[in-house]
């Protein structure tokens, strides 16, 4: 059906929510890609079934859903209306689910999460550690609604914005809606979406275009694209206002090829919102017209830089050019455009909604409304978190992230993606937000948040970045083809112990003309992972370049595995597993390592049932005498 | 008529059109910039980055490339300091390593080649007249292969832009990426044209007709790989 006024859409969202029995229940699946990796396409099918042999087809709602962000613990179940929350659900649960939970009311106390620090069960998400300090605008819904399913958008309150901004409000007024509300880009560079907005607006030359950025290429960051899996219709609703406000008549979605489930879901969106004329021509009968399209990004970090993006759209490579002029001036072809974030489009129509004051509440003066980070790394509880600007990185890490796994000592988060800088535990106290993380060398950048531990070495985490970066540098400047090149070369050969005095004046040298002269800011921020190692663990590069040691024992050339004789069992495992049969030995005869032959692959030391295998970086101890008489542990 | 930006360059005020370059209005105020992947006839690229110069707008002082920067008003340019010597002999010094024998990079180096015989004398020769400016860049200090490509576009756009061919392109991406004649095109239109012969900064593309090989893409030059130990061992 066609909605040709502001009257059928609440017509029409009345009509979708009397259609629903409130006391029905519904068991929400994720379905989203960390929940589908880990079983729930199984978990689905076994529960269809079960519901069909029960003779509970059409009695209970199955809604297959999106990302709640806590995907380690997936596959997740919540059964409404009482707001069960389900983990690690396996095939074999539902049967006990269905009958237990669905028809007597009671709980599967087993499924439930339980807090690992206080051993309680959870029984809904603001129960849970994980949920209660997090402040969710924009991923509230993703347990609530299927994407494939724009009705669900719609009953829940979608496209009510849409419609407020067409009927009641000047593009003029919209854009100072989002100006007063200080919400800033949140693809990394914070700058202000409604100046942006303003600027495009006012840029001479016709037809304009809009962009939503979700090519989100930064390793272990899904947050843009758990956002596109689990709510499509509310970027859409931003993206539609946003081109209202703005001028423009046509738009470009730019999701990676790499997530075919958001690309499927934002397609399926964009299809349902025309069909519903939502979109397209004289969207809810207010006379603007605009079409939207998904472009598939063919998958290079680059291309999330928005010249190169831009240029990928055209049909060219992803390449950078120089700015200005802006896109807001001079952007796909040559013509007026506005990118911005997937994030930042999804939070417009809340802005509309409830208004630039509410908005400036949440967060902090510089920096308002929430931001969704992807929390990996050596923490507890890894997912996507949605939090308030100006949370400090110590709740966001210990209250939300659960503290570091396995007791160890924290030892710095790297925010913003791969060029991002490292911040150690001085600053665990920092808000998060734009302003504060630029003081300390990192960057917001589009909410990637690497935790690691003191089993981190942070001259090879440089190493690494460096490298990835390497791999993703477009090649078209020079400081940043060449640098990034030359820093490499260096770096490896640090972590290979053969570091040089002079190598810190090269590094110097490169890093201050990369940050200065490169090109875009691949290249301009790719030197943040060095500059901060240096800065805040000045000890690990002396000792890597003077001393030849990595204090970690990570770096691979300078460490050397032992065997502790007063440990060894003479078990023979290590023996048996090591891949160059460096070690020597037979049963209840201490093993012992031939460093010669060692290639430090780290077998023996993770397979020893007795840690026998020590790890040592100069200075290493005196290799034992073999043929020594293991001492049998008594057993405890 | 299009409107007169006042600035400043080096201290000394300068009036430009509007959408001049910085880079343009230096050099009509008598103000070298050294450059290299710039060329007039066509649209500035900004990939060289040996034109950085640095600006001053509300306050704010940063670094930008003058080939591709329009003037503003009120805006403070310096194209000399001590910090931007110091970037251009490492962008040069980043450089000369991929094309060690280019005339415009070992000038710009202020690299004294008195006494060589070799092509690179020929091209220093040449050299002369591209700069007056030395940055005393170190030919060695960093190590790359060489492949006589500075890959400063030159050619690429040249042939794309003015002569309308597309008979020579990038290919490959990052530290891969390279120019190679198009095997469909380069064989009937480069022996007539030889055009970009002239623009060619690291000397590859004059070595690439040495070598016979407009008949076919050229992908790396074939130069015996630098055998050069790198650190001290343990």
């Amino acid at each position: 059906m066609k909605i040709t006024s502001r009257e059928d859409l609440e017509k029409l969202r009345k009509e979708i929510i009397a259609k629903r029995e409130p006391s029905r229940p519904i068991i929400s699946v994720c379905v989203s890609t960390g929940c589908v990796a880990l079983g729930a396409p199984k978990v689905m099918e076994t529960l269809k079934t079960e519901l069909k042999n029960r003779g509970l087809d059409g009695k209970v709602e199955i809604k297959e859903t999106g990302c709640l962000g806590f995907c380690e613990q997936g596959p997740r179940l919540i059964i409404y209306p009482e707001e069960i929350c389900y983990y690690k659900v396996k095939p074999e649960d539902i049967q006990e689910v269905v009958s237990k939970t669905i028809l007597k009311k009671q709980i599967v106390e087993r499924l439930l999460y339980t807090d690992p620090t206080t051993g309680k069960k959870a029984q809904k998400l603001e129960d849970m550690p994980f949920y209660k300090y997090q402040v969710r605008h924009l991923l509230e819904n993703n347990s609530r609604i299927d994407p494939r399913n724009i009705e669900d958008y719609i009953a829940l309150g979608g496209y009510s914005a849409l419609a407020k901004a067409l009927f009641k409000l000047t593009p003029e007024q919209v854009i100072d809606e989002v100006k007063k509300s200080n919400l800033r880009g949140r693809g990394g560079a914070g700058f202000s979406a409604g100046l942006k907005w303003e600027i495009t607006r006012n840029a001479l030359g016709e037809p304009k275009y809009v962009i939503g950025n979700c090519d989100q290429g930064d390793p272990g960051a899904f947050m843009d694209r758990s956002l596109m899996e689990g709510n499509p219709h509310s970027i859409l609703e931003g993206f539609i206002i946003g081109a209202y406000a703005i001028g423009a008549h046509e738009g470009y979605v730019y999701v990676r090829e790499e997530y075919p489930l958001a690309v499927r879901n934002i397609t399926t969106a964009i299809e349902q919102a025309e069909e519903y004329g939502l979109l397209g021509e004289n969207v809810i009968g207010s006379g603007f017209s605009f079409r939207a399209k998904v472009y598939r990004g063919a998958g290079a970090f680059v291309s999330g830089e928005e010249t190169s993006l831009m240029s990928a759209i055209e049909g060219r490579a992803g390449e950078s050019r120089q700015r200005p002029p802006y896109p807001a001036v001079k952007g796909l072809w040559g013509k007026p455009t506005n990118i911005n974030n997937v994030k930042t489009w999804a939070n417009i129509p809340i802005i509309i909604l409830r208004g630039a004051e509410w908005f400036r509440d949440i967060g902090t003066k510089g920096s308002s409304g929430t931001m969704i980070f992807s929390l990996v790394g050596k923490v507890n509880n890894t997912g996507l978190v949605e939090v308030p600007m100006g949370i400090t990185l110590r709740d966001l890490i210990y209250k939300i992230g659960g503290g570091i796994r396995g007791g160890k000592r924290f030892k710095a988060v790297q925010t913003g993606g791969p060029s991002g800088g490292f911040i150690p535990e001085e600053y665990l106290g920092l808000p998060v937000d734009f302003d504060e993380l630029a003081k300390v060398g990192s960057m917001m950048g589009s909410g990637g948040m690497v935790v690691m531990d003191e089993d981190a070495c942070m001259v090879d985490m440089a190493r690494f970045f460096i490298d990835f970066l390497l791999q993703e540098s477009c090649g078209k400047c020079t400081p940043c083809r060449e640098g990034l090149r030359t820093l490499s070369k260096t770096l490896n050969r640090i972590c290979e112990g053969k570091g040089e005095d002079e190598d810190v004046e090269t590094i110097k040298d490169i890093v201050e003309t990369m940050k200065e002269t490169s090109l875009c800011q691949l290249g301009i921020t790719a030197v943040n992972p060095i500059l901060t190692s240096q800065k805040y663990f000045k000890d690990e590069w002396e000792q890597h370049i003077k001393e030849k040691r990595c204090p970690a024992k990570v770096c691979k050339s300078l460490i050397a595995y032992y065997i502790n004789p007063e440990k060894c069992q003479g078990c023979l495992i290590c023996f048996r597993n090591c891949p160059v049969k460096a070690i020597s030995g037979e049963a209840g005869i201490v093993h012992v390592i031939d460093q010669e032959k060692c290639i430090r692959c780290g077998v023996c030391f993770q397979e020893c049932p007795f840690d026998s295998v020590e790890k040592f970086s100069p200075p290493t101890p005196p290799i034992a005498r073999s043929g020594i008489k293991v001492k049998r542990l008594t057993k405890k | 008529m299009s409107r007169k930006i006042k600035l400043e360059i080096n201290g000394k005020p300068v009036e430009a059109e509007e959408d001049t370059t910085i880079l343009n209005a230096a050099k009509a105020a008598g103000i070298e910039i050294p450059t290299l992947c710039y060329n007039e006839k066509m649209e500035p690229y900004g990939a060289c980055r040996i034109c950085v110069v640095e600006i001053t707008k509300d306050n704010r002082t940063r670094h930008v490339a003058s080939c591709a920067y329009p003037v503003e008003e009120g805006l403070k340019v310096r194209t000399n300091t001590d910090k931007i010597k110091k970037m251009r002999k490492t962008l040069l010094e980043l450089m000369l390593p991929l094309a060690p024998n280019s005339g415009p990079l070992l000038s710009l180096a202020g690299i004294n080649l008195e006494g060589e015989t070799s092509l690179r004398e020929k091209e220093h020769a040449i050299a002369q007249v591209v700069s007056t400016e030395k940055y005393g860049a170190e030919e060695n200090r960093f190590k790359a292969d060489p492949t006589d490509c500075i890959l400063c576009g030159l050619c690429v756009r040249y042939c794309a832009t003015i002569k309308k061919a597309n008979a020579v392109t990038f290919v490959g991406r990052g530290t891969e990426r390279r120019i190679a004649f198009v095997p469909e095109i380069a064989p009937y239109e480069c022996p007539s044209c030889q055009q970009c012969y002239s623009l060619c900064v690291g000397g590859k593309i004059t070595e690439a007709e040495s070598q016979d090989a407009l008949s076919m893409p050229i992908t790396q030059k074939k130069l015996p790989k630098p055998k050069i130990p790198f650190g001290v061992t343990v």
